[in-house]
């Protein structure tokens, strides 16, 4: 069964109510003259007052020639133009139409293919004229930042003087942090490579479907650990590490870092 | 307006040019038929799509997209960035392989000749380099965006694991260009690295040996990451890239809202 939408159910209600109302109370008055019942119901109904009319008077005529042989077969009609003043059966409806309600179907049941229409715009200007702002601005940063700071040239690669400390590259300096703590498989190749992994799958891995920030509390708290965890190994490895990997702050150990 | 000595006036017979150009067969060779460089644009719905679908573009972008793929406050144009970065990469980086050897030998001097006494070279070589840097962060965050916002999730779960795929992709670039200078930062940061992964287990020593070509790094090594850099990795990066953008369209556009 359908759920019948709310604001359905109360007109239904409230015209119940009225229907109710005016049986207990206006019945004899409304047996007695067949206009002012008309012109309340009319009232009520969106059916126009002529028509209502119309087919009261014909329910009547052909009424009028039963009523004699069987007076209570009034049921399924219209409260009537017949004198004796029986209340109207409790099956009329209100405003004594005998039209029903049969079903109320869901109008996102049937009509509609597309539950909500897409909001969409052209491509050219909308998102062409942004993209090319964001090309303009990206390279326009590079550029200037290329003018005021130089790339590091250090002295002729040697093979026979190592450097102290030596770093990799900053991307990787969480994985040479992590080789002060770990046999170096660990922290080299098995920590990296299941990071990796996990990371491929982790759409497999988690399996809730919703994208609400609220709904994935855990997998966002997890992923937001993990980002901490390497951008703190990263910043020690990178500004926390001086001569012989040894932990020093730059504050006042010297800056051992070239990018 | 006819002059009465029978002369044009400079604007018609630059409309003259520009008509016979534009009814060129070479003109309209270049440009498809309904291109606007071929009927003119004014700015209509019909035109609006017409720049994208007689131009290149349609093989990135579709006539239309989600309103809300337009807002820069969901994308923060990560991936994009990532990618004009990658252009603007692939740019200096041709400027540079002009003025460069990969050899032990050359391969500095090549540098230091550039810094001191090419036009321009300090400055493509520092947008290279720092571009290069931008890019690394530029995919993290991109990565960390989609995350947030749930976008991996079904349908597009494998376009997620391109992306990671990309991701380790650009870390391999930018570590491969990070030899080719031949200073003391590159030969003891690729030393650090390379000995890092000389400890995968079983076929360590190989690994170590096929990335060095050699049992140390040297003028071998340099060669090899040198065509790694400029030709190996950019194009496996590039088909990734093509399969990368192609799914985003296919698994309906770039996610919806939160």
């Amino acid at each position: 069964m359908t759920e019948i939408p709310e604001h359905l159910r109360k007109r239904a209600e409230e015209a119940k109510a009225k229907a109710a109302a005016k049986a207990a109370g206006d019945a004899p008055a409304e047996a007695a003259t067949e206009a002012p019942a008309a012109a309340e119901s009319a009232g009520d109904s969106r059916i126009p007052a002529h028509l209502l009319a119309r087919s009261k008077s014909a329910k009547a005529n052909k009424e009028g020639g039963a009523v004699a042989t069987a007076p209570a077969a009034t049921g399924g009609g219209v409260a009537t133009a017949v004198a004796d003043a029986a209340p109207p059966p409790t099956a009329t409806g209100p405003g004594g139409h005998t039209q029903r309600l049969l079903t109320v179907v869901k109008a996102g049941s049937i009509q509609d293919l597309k539950s909500t229409p897409i909001d969409k715009v052209h491509t050219w200007p909308h998102l062409l004229a942004v993209e090319f702002v964001a090309a303009l601005a990206i390279t326009v940063f590079t550029l200037i930042f290329s003018i005021f700071v130089n790339a590091p040239l250090l002295e002729l690669a040697n093979i026979n003087q190592t450097p102290n400390p030596s770093k990799a590259p900053w991307y990787f300096l969480g994985l040479q942090e992590l080789l002060t703590m770990f046999h170096p498989m660990v922290a080299g190749v098995t920590i990296p490579g299941m990071g990796i992994f996990l990371l491929i799958l982790s759409p497999y891995i988690d399996r809730n479907p919703s994208n609400k920030p609220e709904d994935r509390k855990f997998a966002i708290s997890l992923f937001t650990i993990q980002m901490m965890f390497w951008a703190v190994l990263v910043i020690i490895g990178s500004f926390f590490r001086g001569p012989g990997f040894n932990f020093v702050t730059p504050w006042t150990g010297g800056l051992f870092f070239e990018l | 307006m006819e002059r009465p000595s029978g002369k044009k006036t400079p604007a018609q017979r630059v409309s003259e040019v520009v008509d016979k150009t534009q009814g060129s067969q070479a003109w309209n060779s270049i440009f498809r038929p309904g291109s606007v460089f071929r009927k003119g644009y004014t700015d209509s719905p019909r035109n609006r799509s017409y720049v994208i679908m007689n131009s290149v573009l349609y093989h990135l972008h579709p006539v239309k997209v989600k309103r809300h793929a337009v807002k820069v406050s969901y994308t923060l144009c990560l991936g994009g960035l990532s990618f004009f970065l990658f252009i603007l990469l692939t740019i200096t980086g041709i400027f540079l392989m002009f003025f460069y050897r990969p050899t032990a030998a050359q391969a500095w001097n090549d540098i230091y000749t550039l810094q001191t006494s090419v036009a321009f070279g300090l400055l493509v070589r520092n947008m290279h380099r720092w571009g290069a840097h931008l890019m690394v962060l530029t995919v993290f965050l991109h990565m960390a965006r989609v995350f947030y916002h749930g976008a991996y999730k079904p349908p597009r779960e494998f376009n997620w694991v391109i992306g990671v795929i990309l991701l380790t992709l650009t870390l391999l670039l930018s570590f491969t260009g990070y030899l080719l200078p031949w200073d003391q930062l590159a030969l003891w940061a690729v030393t650090v690295g390379t000995n890092m992964m000389g400890y995968t287990p079983v076929f360590g020593d190989q690994v170590r040996f096929v990335l060095l070509g050699g049992k140390e790094i040297g003028t071998d090594t340099l060669l090899r990451w040198y065509v790694l850099h400029v030709l190996f990795v950019p194009f496996v990066t590039v088909i990734f890239l093509a399969i990368h953008f192609w799914r985003v369209r296919k698994d309906g556009g770039i996610s919806g809202p939160l």
